[in-house]
């Protein structure tokens, strides 16, 4: 692996790992905390309508997706604070028509689509310097607004109703946190891909989950874990000569589930050492 | 003055997909009021609290809190909603829970100063739960959460107080304590709650009124079976307030 290092993609590849665990470590743990998982595979997939869009007007997908995943996450949170909809259902919707217009877009588009499969199930081994430039610019983004608004994201993620009556602006800040969801989409895209977006967005949170019951926590450990995944991945598929987006998952899904196993395995061995009295402490 | 009246609600209607919740209510509560709302499930109860809090708007009818239209007094507003509806497993702890009661003080993009966090000591400090501070928020007990809830409204020390169903995962014996801390708090502040549990509730408040989408409202603690009986469309125990809590239960 080591001198796999000497060629750019390699490095490139290793940077869009770190930058990609940032995005989804940050904004994951929100999505984990705040049970917002159908919401943002809602929004991963109709990003595969800006992709079409970008293909059709002859610009950069990723920067397509941008834009379009955007606004499809603020119209999917308004129809789902404004309407009567279900908000499942709303999801449902939503996501379908997204991909719906990404299809149509690259059916206009004259000719073959280049790398549509990269975009769907990612290729770390494939992004650009200019898209890394992009991912650098959205986690700072992200970085800087959940700095910012760390207390008022906080409020509304554990109660909103308590928000609205202490006077947070409640759906400005929801609706924000979607665009925030559909930024770490675009940045996740070149890594994992649309469809596996939502794997990335939830596992390392949801490992950082089981070691820190600190949100503040969550944050840096889920970036973390999610760079390790990454590299892992990137490693494991270049020596076995498998897809790269698909391996990162598969390798971060596997230790989520031995760790949920071994903490299970572990409660269960407390239970049988301590005398029935003192459990419960 | 006008300054005494805290709440008051003048011919209000609340309907929900054409249907009446609440019917032409009528209340006024002043600052040192303790009054208690009971009434069956559905009644119309936690709306009528979420239209004090500028929540829910009225179809007919005027609302206003302090002088003000609710909205612009919730910063004098503390609300303990009922607490089953919380994600027990959100990474949070009790003192970080209770400091969001500051956000009014507080306010977009502010880091809560150190007077926010004194407050906080404070209000942790009135409820007896100082020393659960740092503690992982589902790891206390239904009535541990409860006083946190309370220690959240308390942190913006509000002129009112609004309780939606506050000993419902409460067991008996911290019911008393429980109602002992409100004792201690309507001294400072008007408090309001609601409760379907008839018997607790009338013990303890200084008013009583009866909501079942009407509200009957005495302005006393003296219920009649007949007032009870139209609130609930069917025969209730009745309550008698002596030295000593009782209940009488009605002829039958």
């Amino acid at each position: 692996m080591l001198d796999a290092l000497q060629y750019e993609f390699m490095r490139n590849a290793l940077i869009a790992g770190v930058l990609a665990a940032v995005a989804c470590g940050i904004i994951g743990t929100y999505v984990v905390v705040k049970k917002m998982v159908s919401v943002s595979g809602a929004i991963s997939h109709s990003s595969f309508g800006g992709i079409g869009l970008g293909y059709f007007v002859g610009i950069n997908p990723v920067l397509g997706a941008l834009f379009f995943t955007i606004a499809s996450a603020l119209s999917m949170g308004l129809v789902i604070k404004r309407t009567r909809l279900p908000e499942d259902t709303a999801i449902g919707i939503l996501w379908a028509m997204g991909m719906a217009i990404g299809i149509i877009f690259i059916g206009l588009t004259p000719g073959y689509a280049p790398d549509l499969f990269s975009y769907l199930f990612g290729n770390i081994l494939a992004v650009p310097f200019s898209d890394l430039i992009l991912m650098l610019a959205l986690d700072a983004v992200i970085v800087i607004i959940v700095i910012a608004l760390y207390k008022e994201l906080l409020t509304v993620s554990f109660d909103e109703e308590f928000g609205t009556v202490t006077g947070v602006p409640v759906e400005a800040l929801y609706l924000l946190l979607l665009c925030m969801i559909a930024l770490t989409v675009v940045v996740l895209i070149r890594v994992v891909g649309i469809i596996l977006v939502i794997a990335l967005l939830t596992i390392p949170a949801a490992l950082a989950r089981q070691f820190t019951h600190d949100l503040k926590k969550m944050m840096p450990l889920s970036i973390i874990f999610g760079a390790l995944f990454s590299f892992g991945g990137l490693w494991l598929s270049y020596e076995l000569d498998l897809a790269s987006g698909a391996t990162i998952i598969l390798l971060s899904g596997t230790v989520l589930l031995v760790t949920l196993g071994l903490s299970r395995l572990r409660s269960r061995a407390r239970i049988h050492e301590t005398p029935p009295n003192s459990a419960g402490q | 003055m006008a300054d005494k009246e805290v709440v008051k609600l003048e011919g209000v209607w609340v309907q929900y997909n054409g249907v009446p919740i609440l019917e032409g209510i009528n209340l006024a509560i002043e600052q040192d009021d303790f009054l208690g709302i009971i009434g069956p499930n559905g009644g119309g109860k936690t709306t009528l609290l979420k239209v004090i809090l500028g929540l829910i708007s009225p179809s007919h009818g005027k609302v206003s809190v302090l002088g003000k239209p609710p909205e612009k007094s919730r910063s004098k507003i503390g609300y303990v909603p009922q607490h089953n509806l919380f994600d027990r497993d959100f990474p949070i702890s009790v003192g970080d829970v209770v400091l969001m009661g500051r956000y009014g003080k507080s306010g977009l993009f502010r880091r809560y100063s150190s007077e926010d966090r004194r407050a906080t000591q404070d209000a942790l400090q009135t409820v007896g739960m100082l020393d659960y501070k740092d503690r992982q928020m589902g790891k206390l007990s239904g009535g541990e959460l409860q006083r946190i809830f309370i220690a959240r409204a308390l942190v913006a020390e509000p002129r009112l107080l609004l309780l939606d169903e506050p000993t419902a995962s409460v067991d008996p014996a911290m019911q008393t304590e429980f109602y002992e801390l409100l004792e201690k708090l309507k001294k400072q502040m008007a408090i309001v709650l609601v409760s379907h549990d008839i018997s607790a509730v009338s013990i303890y408040v200084d008013k009583l009124a009866c909501l079942n989408r009407q509200l009957h409202y005495h302005g006393s603690k003296e219920i009649t079976p007949e007032i009870l009986e139209a609130t609930y469309k069917c025969p209730v125990q009745m309550i008698a307030h002596g030295l000593v809590p009782h209940r009488v239960l009605k002829e039958h």
